[in-house]
């Protein structure tokens, strides 16, 4: 059985960190209605590993450089009011999905090792990759943890922060750091052309049942290591690919999470913090 | 050689607590477009100043120059003694509230009234800090003197215009500022909410004296604790002086008599 082998309870172990990560960056990108920054950030960490793939060196050190350098792009231009944050997010992910197909068709050989970087595969994950998993996963919570009224205000309102003090930039563009890094070391695991998913869905999911960020960001953890685990089995039972029903789970976790929301129309703000 | 340096800071320091807005000469370009054109402006300690003239005079630039949050492109600012631009403009914002137009906020973002009053606290804790439990108490005060405690669990979307103005005036009541910064708090909403937000930021000048700038657009929005005026038009101020001899309908009506002629863009100088 799966169960004995290393390989499973690695899987299990990437699921958890992987999840959690990514569905806490996704809470503060998607209160930022900045949804198409984690599609934008994953297909630059995308090209960047299969320029790792391409040149011969290491994908994930490819990977970070890449997320790295479009989360540090997508702040100032939209900051500078010269582009719209939507059109500065959908310019760099243009480039990189371009990238990512010219560095795919430059690659040599089969191409074995850059496709499963589009799709992932969550059950070779080697053991220092968990463990690079495992300590960003961990240094996310303790960052959302120590500077959560920082992370909150400028979330939810930026501009407030701002005026009262609080560095909102710094945080913003801490957050964007975050975001990037995340991606980058989850991309083995989930797979390039999925990983977003597991950023906007469990977030987006929490965000329909709660008022409440800190319990948005608890329940989407929750959503996020959840989905992946489900998946996990999932792909288990019907021999499917793990990234792809990690992805289908968090799908229909958000699709009955809007079907039951306190938050639609009709319904008033007490009834839906106490559902929440 | 001596005397005269220590009688020039001593004058300076003396300036900066009499003044906390002093402006000299200051300029915005933004876009090419001159929005802010040679202001000099001194506001003492206490003083309630009101800013009015028409859309686009450049009042909301006037009070974000003040702020630190517009790059001037020539001209200078101090700001509560601080000279702008400051490398951490964030310090000198905890002690400025400010309280900008209503705007419209995502009905479903995740946060309530009460944690939108404690940001006043929550910049002036920095990092790492939690509120204390008087920071809890004081947030607690300031939804009672708003008359909004009934809504502290209420999502910040959710609001109608005048409970979002009275959440923005309780949180700059936590923030307990040195300077408070009003950009048209009573624009965009109901008659009578503008009277209740007109009260209460009248008692908070009587309470507190702090020195107060308000802006707007509409004469029918002009506090009585307004004892000075400022006029702007073109970006620039055009007329300043007490309230009464400003309030001179031949005055007004030049006013808001749409001007373009000095509104294109500018070479900042020097």
């Amino acid at each position: 059985m799966f169960f004995g082998q290393e390989f499973f309870w690695n899987a299990l172990l990437a699921g958890l960190f992987a999840g959690v990560s990514c569905s806490l960056v996704g809470a503060f990108v998607v209160t930022m209605h900045l949804s198409f920054l984690g599609v934008c950030i994953a297909h630059a960490a995308f090209a960047g590993a299969l320029m790792g793939v391409w040149l011969g060196f290491d994908p994930l050190a490819g990977a970070l450089c890449y997320s790295l350098a479009a989360s540090a792009l997508v702040g100032p231009l939209s900051d500078r009011g010269e582009l719209s944050p939507d059109a500065s997010i959908g310019i760099i992910f243009s480039l990189t999905i371009g990238l990512a197909f010219l560095f795919l068709g430059l690659a040599p050989g089969s191409h074995t090792e850059a496709l499963s970087l589009f799709w992932g595969n969550i059950l070779t994950v080697s053991r220092s990759d968990l463990l690079l998993l495992g300590g960003v996963s961990a240094a996310i919570v303790i960052g959302m943890v120590l500077f959560n009224k920082e992370i909150h205000a400028t979330a939810c309102h930026r501009p407030v922060a701002t005026a009262v003090g609080i560095p909102a930039t710094l945080v913003f563009y801490g957050m964007l750091f975050a975001t990037g890094v995340t991606i980058a070391v989850s991309l083995r695991a989930i797979g390039g052309l999925l990983i977003y998913c597991l950023v906007i869905n469990p977030a987006a999911s929490a965000m329909q049942i709660t008022y409440r960020f800190n319990r948005m960001l608890a329940i989407s953890a929750f959503f996020g290591a959840g989905a992946c685990w489900a998946g996990l089995l999932a792909s288990y039972v019907w021999d499917l690919p793990a990234g792809a029903t990690i992805v289908v789970v968090s799908s229909l976790v958000f699709a009955v999470c809007t079907a039951l929301s306190p938050k639609k129309k009709g319904m008033s703000w007490k009834r839906a913090d106490s559902a929440g | 050689m001596w005397t005269g340096s220590l009688r020039r800071l001593s004058d300076g320091a003396a300036a900066m607590d009499d003044l906390p807005v002093d402006i000299r000469d200051a300029t915005v370009v933004r876009n090419g477009r001159c929005v802010l054109r040679r202001v000099t402006l001194g506001v003492r300690r206490g003083e309630f100043v009101g800013v009015i003239g028409p859309n686009g005079a450049g009042k909301t630039t006037l009070l974000m120059a003040i702020n630190g949050m517009a790059s001037l492109s020539c001209g200078a600012i101090r700001t509560l003694g601080v000279a702008l631009p400051s490398y951490l403009p964030h310090r000198l914002r905890r002690r400025i509230g400010y309280v900008a137009q209503v705007e419209r906020i995502d009905p479903r973002l995740p946060m309530t009234v009460r944690e939108t009053v404690g940001l006043g606290a929550a910049g002036r804790l920095g990092f790492f800090r939690r509120p204390s439990r008087s920071d809890r108490q004081k947030i607690a005060d300031a939804l009672e003197q708003t008359g909004i405690a009934h809504l502290a669990e209420c999502p910040i979307g959710q609001l109608s215009g005048g409970e979002y103005q009275r959440t923005a005036i309780a949180r700059v009541l936590v923030q307990t500022p040195d300077l408070f910064l009003f950009d048209e708090p009573a624009a965009s909403i109901d008659p009578r909410a503008q009277q209740d937000i007109l009260c209460l930021i009248q008692d908070i000048h009587r309470a507190t004296n702090a020195t107060t700038l308000y802006v707007t657009h509409d004469l029918g929005t002009l506090p009585e604790e307004c004892t000075r005026l400022v006029l702007m038009k073109d970006g620039a101020i055009w007329r300043e002086g007490v309230r009464e001899a400003m309030l001179q309908p031949a005055l007004l009506d030049n006013l808001y008599t749409t001007s373009c002629a000095n509104n294109r863009g500018c070479e900042p100088e020097g």
